[in-house]
């Protein structure tokens, strides 16, 4: 592993503590995915990436910056990759998974608060990740409470911008978000000096676009009765797109499913027959939150599907390439953004629309669906969820947990249980 | 040699529970033992016992469940403890559709059956409110034992206790102690804080079958007629309700070999 303390000291980090998450890491990736059988080859990619997280990408970031070009930092997928890139912006996810950043976020959020936003918040003021170090700007909008009061806390420490997410989705809020993209547009100008012209934001689109196929082709294959990889494998792939260049994500998940494509023409599966076709649905799992996956994938199921954020919601729904104008990009943008399901929205049938057409597309025997600990949103939607799936006949277990594993000999009976009720 | 024995060890928080049957499905042995502080040992003793008995794990089929479900190396297979559950309770009540209320030393299951079939289950969260470890931690306050906690709730009444955790729930009985509240009125408000606990779980989950009570506490007449009460059905159980897991445990094993 190259020695990436110089840059991290420079980012001002705390290189004691962070000492610590760096030894319990290697152990975790070792045990959720070192220690799967028949992995595609192509995750050799991932495995570096996970391997080296904090130095590899980190360091590319770095470089850039060098250069010139500026870094924002995002909590969300309703928050527009393309804007940023048409400005020669650089976007990197922002999301904590890990129970290690939790302490550091308690000492200032309510202990009665979701764990990704206090680990997120804990990262940046603890120094213990080189990601919140490195952005220039973090870029919030208004999905849940806990979010827009921690934006507040972290916006003391650096520069924030907010975007207003609509609460609705009627016309004029469709209208309202364009208009919020429009501001962050000229925000982002501002902030990197550079121009966006409509042919910089098409040249966008269509980078986002084709980086949206790629990952599409990927769970493509997982709905493949003979199926090709693994949930734990597939929801790595997602989570290291968040963080990545979105041209080499687009290549390297491209290079993954020309793989999977030839392991379903080859009949070749990661597990044996019977086991049974999980979808998993809920808050985002941002790394290296892995708990679920890997309880699942040791219990008899295989997870082949997350309708959650780090899942199809990051990556369904094209933007439309033809608008020759900014004024009909932004446009395009909102309308593509708005069709995403999320549970700050009300009415949100589109997400049990969603889960029940992915239920059937990928030949699922149940879903599970799971939410963060206070994550009042997503935990008060389990019950319309549950009712809908029931009545069409699709066994459920809903769930909550954290990034603890103090809960995970309960998580572990009841999905073991849940899978035997499956058979 | 042939499979003779279907083992069936349910190793929970507080006991540990053995059944072993022929191959028609009949009770031969019922085996019980506080797990201890070691599962591994505790396995390690009720195999002992077995051979005791004639009974090895050569020529025998184990299933365990429970807890400790994975300290049992001499297992063949493990199965949850509401799979075994289910089965178990439905193989003692002779019915393949019922509702199984299982409360348990650290947690309380609720499991729906139809058809012999698991449709959906509950359990409570990690903590202990409602469960067998809440009533032993009141009675040791009370000084009395689970069974006598529950004769003397029987005479009690008025009193209540706000508190769903165990810890503080503790202090307020010795708040209500303090106080000079009568023994059997503190008992009372124990027992209905467990029932009461039980049905907002239960309120979850369809309860138009037959429901029963299983684990340690189905021998406590008042609490299951409490509990009946506050379901607004009768809620059924017999002597072989703490052995549900592991009949389950070892109809799971004679299944495997059919």
């Amino acid at each position: 592993m190259a020695d990436y303390r110089k840059m991290w000291e420079d980012l001002g980090m705390d290189l004691e503590n962070h000492d610590n998450l760096c030894q319990v890491l290697p152990t975790a990736v070792g045990d959720v995915f070192l220690s799967q059988e028949n992995r595609p080859k192509a995750m050799d990619f991932w495995d570096l990436v996970i391997s080296e997280v904090h130095g590899i990408r980190p360091a590319e970031l770095v470089e850039e910056q060098k250069k010139g070009r500026k870094v924002f930092g995002t909590f969300c997928v309703y928050v527009p990759d393309e804007v940023v890139i048409a400005a020669n912006g650089i976007v990197t996810g922002l999301c904590g998974g890990s129970q290690f950043w939790v302490p550091d976020g308690e000492k200032v959020l309510p202990k009665s608060t979701c764990p990704l936003v206090k680990a997120s918040v804990g990262a940046r003021l603890g120094r213990t990740c080189p990601f919140f170090r490195i952005a220039d700007m973090y870029v919030g909008e208004t999905t849940c409470d806990a979010k827009k009061k921690a934006y507040e806390i972290l916006g003391e420490d650096v520069p924030m911008h907010i975007m207003d997410v609509p609460q609705m989705k009627r016309e004029k809020d469709i209208l309202k978000w364009k208009d919020e993209i429009a501001k962050f547009a000229k925000k982002v100008e501002k902030f990197t000096g550079n121009e966006i012209t409509t042919e910089k934001l098409a040249e966008a689109i269509r980078i986002v676009n084709e980086k949206r196929k790629a990952l599409a082709r990927v769970y493509e294959c997982r709905k493949s009765a003979c199926l090709p990889i693994s949930g734990r494998d597939s929801l790595l792939m997602t989570q290291i797109s968040f963080f990545d260049d979105p041209q080499r994500c687009a290549q390297m998940c491209n290079r993954l499913a020309d793989e999977l494509e030839e392991r379903i023409r080859d009949g070749v599966s990661v597990v044996p027959e019977g086991t049974k076709r999980i979808l998993v649905t809920g808050t985002p799992m941002a790394v290296p939150n892995w708990k679920l996956h890997n309880i699942i994938e040791t219990s008899g199921g295989a997870v082949v599907c997350e309708e959650m954020c780090t899942g199809t919601r990051y990556f369904e729904n094209l933007v439309d390439e033809t608008q020759t104008t900014l004024d009909g990009q932004f446009m395009a943008l909102a309308e593509r953004y708005m069709k995403t399901n999320c549970a700050c929205f009300t009415p949100n049938t589109g997400r049990i629309d969603d889960i029940l057409r992915l239920a059937k597309e990928y030949q699922v025997d149940g879903v599970i669906d799971c939410s963060l600990k206070f994550c009042c949103l997503y935990d008060t939607e389990k019950y319309a969820v549950s009712r809908a799936l029931k009545e069409a006949g699709i066994p459920v277990l809903s769930l909550e947990t954290d990034y603890e594993d103090a809960d995970a000999g309960q998580l572990r009976t009841r999905i073991g249980a849940f899978i035997e009720m499956l058979s | 040699m042939g499979v003779e024995h279907y083992v069936g060890i349910d190793i929970g928080s507080t006991c540990a529970k053995t059944v072993v049957m022929n191959g028609e499905g009949e009770i031969l042995h019922r085996l019980l033992r506080p797990t201890g502080w070691s599962s591994v040992g505790t396995a390690a003793s009720i195999r002992e016992e077995l051979e005791g008995l004639g009974i090895h794990a050569s020529d025998s089929r184990v299933v365990s469940t429970g807890y400790g479900r994975a300290s049992v190396p001499f297992a063949d297979r493990q199965v949850t403890e509401i799979t075994c559950h289910a089965k178990g309770a439905c193989h003692i009540h002779g019915t393949q559709d019922l509702t199984v209320i299982d409360i348990g030393g650290q947690d309380t299951k609720l499991i729906a059956v139809e058809r012999g079939q698991v449709t959906d289950f509950l359990m409570n969260d990690k903590c202990s409110a409602g469960t067998g470890r809440f009533l032993e931690v009141m009675a040791n306050t009370l000084s009395v034992t689970p069974d006598q906690l529950c004769a003397l709730a029987q005479r009690g009444g008025g009193a209540s206790i706000s508190s769903m955790c165990t810890v503080f729930a503790e202090s307020e009985v010795i708040g209500l102690i303090g106080k000079g509240e009568k023994r059997e009125n503190i008992a009372y408000a124990v027992v209905e804080s467990i029932v009461l606990k039980v049905a907002s779980q239960a309120g979850r989950l369809k309860l138009d079958q037959t429901v029963c009570l299983t684990g340690g506490l189905c021998g406590f007449d008042y609490l299951r007629s409490r509990l009946g009460r506050a379901l607004h059905c009768e809620v059924i159980s017999c002597a072989d309700g703490r052995y549900a897991g592991a009949a389950g445990a070892a109809l799971c094993a004679l299944q495997t070999d059919r």
